[in-house]
């Protein structure tokens, strides 16, 4: 660092220090703990344990209705996030402020109240079981609940990206004939694929680690509605530390993947913004 | 009055792109699906905790509320927010400090390693912790030979809540603290002022609806938690349960009216959370909108005059 400059600040030593203390301590050092604890077990033993039959299953639905929430997201939050920048209309920021509330809410609380919106009895229920829409106590209520999780990332990761799109390009292709429909295909849309993506990755992510208000939507039967987290608990319930050690890699590395990408996609996004 | 030049200024420009947006009737039809879609996904379940919670009346609603159980779960659930908070928001301030502040090499790693909690699901933050004190675990044998008890316990609980919300401080302050750059502080230490000065007088006022956002973000998240808590916790009635395990607990015992009781008030409690914070993005905006409006750019004035009266009433 031949370049740095004299900074007078005081508190370097020390607030970096007690930060990479609390880092350690708090995040680090357990989550090291787990590796290691798997690292004693031989592989095969780690292989037989997080792919067996049941596991192999509980991934599956995971990531499927993690990806099928996302893709629900991206194609509702791109709509939401249209409506709430671009136009005016009575209502909008009580909406606007809404859109949060997922945020806000405790997973519990969530998947509570749309298990019983959606159950026989239910406000929506009531109308969709008949029609053989079974969304309470099925794999369908996962997917409601994911996408209830992971509908403000995309929402909030579009929003100033759409705010910032220059008006003078939509107008140019305005100009030049093309129809509001092509332009919002051949021009906006490309312009928005990274945030996009990147709140895709986002919604997805928080997704595949969704617990608390999927227990109580689910039904949890298994190889059936049982999802990966869930399995972890059973496991430790019986118990079957290494079982239970054997899932939870295999979701962390995964969920470390998508971190490395998520960032990986927002320095893409930025750069091409600028 | 600026703000008023300013908002005529936007109608105005908004006229004349009638180019560039969709016919009223594509409109009102995107408009409705959102609001639709919003409606029946957000509003709906929302609605639907309290019409729940307050089926059997008033009476039935503060019955729950006042068995001991549920009492002695609201309490532990403040007590762990009480803890977990101050923490993770002295934490924040410490991380934000050296990184928004300060060149180092590495940088961009701790902030990735600080995100990290935010992508590890909680029942495997809860599993770690189980690992590294449980009885299984790597403390476990001495703890229990020292008659400590963190799994199982309260302990347990404030560690797996801090872990989940590690992340929510800091990251709401380090994008504000980059933001506001380093020349106030070094003018007031230029002036002699020492340390601790600099930071509760120039600092910390920069920063302190982004610290509040961050600590009302984290709070909800640290009286909300579930999926971490429900693993350490051991689930023991009036001793380890907080609010949102009592709701599985109600809600496992077919008393669905008891949990959506106490779901309510973490309903109320998320309300809350998002009044406080649309508050605070709504000040925000009105500071950095008067910030900008100090000295109006003469142009923009001429524009806004020129294109009022073909802008008509508005």
């Amino acid at each position: 660092m031949a370049t740095k400059k004299f900074n007078p600040l005081p508190g370097f030593g020390l607030t970096l220090g007690y930060t990479l203390f609390y880092l350690s301590v708090i995040v680090l050092i357990p989550l090291a703990g787990l590796f290691l604890r798997v690292f004693e077990m031989s592989f095969a033993d780690f292989w037989r344990l997080a792919t067996t039959e049941r596991a192999l299953a509980a991934y599956k639905l995971t990531f499927g209705a993690s990806l099928i929430a996302a893709l629900a997201n991206v194609v509702f939050g791109t709509l939401v996030a249209w409506v709430l920048v671009r136009y005016q209309f009575p209502g909008k920021r009580f909406l606007d402020a809404l859109v949060d509330f997922p945020f806000a809410l405790p997973t519990a609380v969530a998947g509570l109240t749309l298990s019983n919106l959606f159950a026989a009895n239910g406000w929506l229920g009531e109308f969709l079981v008949p029609l053989g829409i079974k969304g309470s106590y099925s794999r369908l209520g996962i997917i409601i609940a994911l996408t209830f999780v992971g509908m403000p990332f995309i929402v909030r990761t579009l929003q100033p990206v759409l705010e910032e799109f220059e008006r003078e390009i939509e107008e140019a292709a305005a100009t030049l004939g093309a129809t509001r429909l092509r332009t919002f295909c051949q021009v906006i849309a490309p312009a928005l694929f990274p945030a996009t993506l990147t709140g895709f990755a986002l919604s997805f992510a928080r997704a595949i680690g969704e617990y608390g208000s999927i227990v109580f939507i689910a039904g949890n039967k298994a190889y059936e509605s049982e999802i990966a987290p869930l399995l972890i608990v059973i496991r430790l319930e019986e118990y079957n530390f290494e079982g239970a050690m054997a899932i939870a890699v295999v979701l962390l590395v995964f969920s470390f993947a998508l971190l490395i990408t998520i960032n990986l996609l927002e320095r893409w996004a930025s750069r091409f913004q600028h | 009055m600026p703000g008023y030049i300013t908002r005529k200024h936007r109608d105005a420009t908004s006229k004349s792109q009638r180019g560039t947006e969709e016919s009223p009737f594509v409109k009102w039809i995107l408009i409705t699906i959102a609001a639709l879609f919003l409606g029946v996904f957000l509003l709906l379940p929302l609605v639907n905790v309290f019409a729940q919670a307050l089926g059997k009346g008033w009476h039935a609603y503060f019955g729950v509320l006042r068995e001991p159980d549920t009492i002695a779960a609201i309490k532990l659930t403040l007590l762990v927010a009480a803890i977990t908070v101050p923490l993770n928001v002295f934490f924040g301030i410490t991380a934000a400090w050296c990184i928004a502040k300060f060149q180092f090499r590495g940088k961009s790693l701790l902030v990735t390693l600080i995100d990290l909690p935010f992508s590890v699901s909680p029942i495997v933050a809860g599993l770690i912790y189980i690992l590294m004190f449980g009885l299984q675990g790597y403390l476990g044998p001495w703890l229990y030979a020292h008659d400590i008890k963190i799994i199982f316990a309260v302990p347990g609980i404030v560690l797996a809540t801090v872990f989940i919300t590690f992340p929510f401080v800091a990251r709401e302050l380090i994008p504000v603290m980059e933001a506001t750059g380093r020349e106030q502080e070094e003018a007031a230490l230029t002036l002699g002022a020492s340390g601790w000065q600099t930071f509760w007088h120039v600092t910390l006022p920069s920063i302190k609806w982004g610290l509040l956002y961050g600590i009302i973000l984290c709070n909800a998240r640290a009286m909300g938690e579930f999926g971490a808590v429900s693993v350490v916790s051991g689930h023991i009635a009036g001793v380890t349960d907080t609010m949102p395990l009592r709701v599985e607990k109600l809600y496992n015992e077919y008393n669905a009216a008891g949990a959506f009781t106490v779901a309510s008030l973490l309903a109320v409690l998320a309300l809350i959370t998002l009044g406080i914070k649309t508050l605070l993005e709504w000040k925000q905006s009105r500071e950095f909108a008067r910030a900008q409006m100090v000295i109006p750019e003469p142009n923009e004035v001429e524009t806004c005059f020129i294109t009022r009266p073909a802008d008509g009433k508005t």
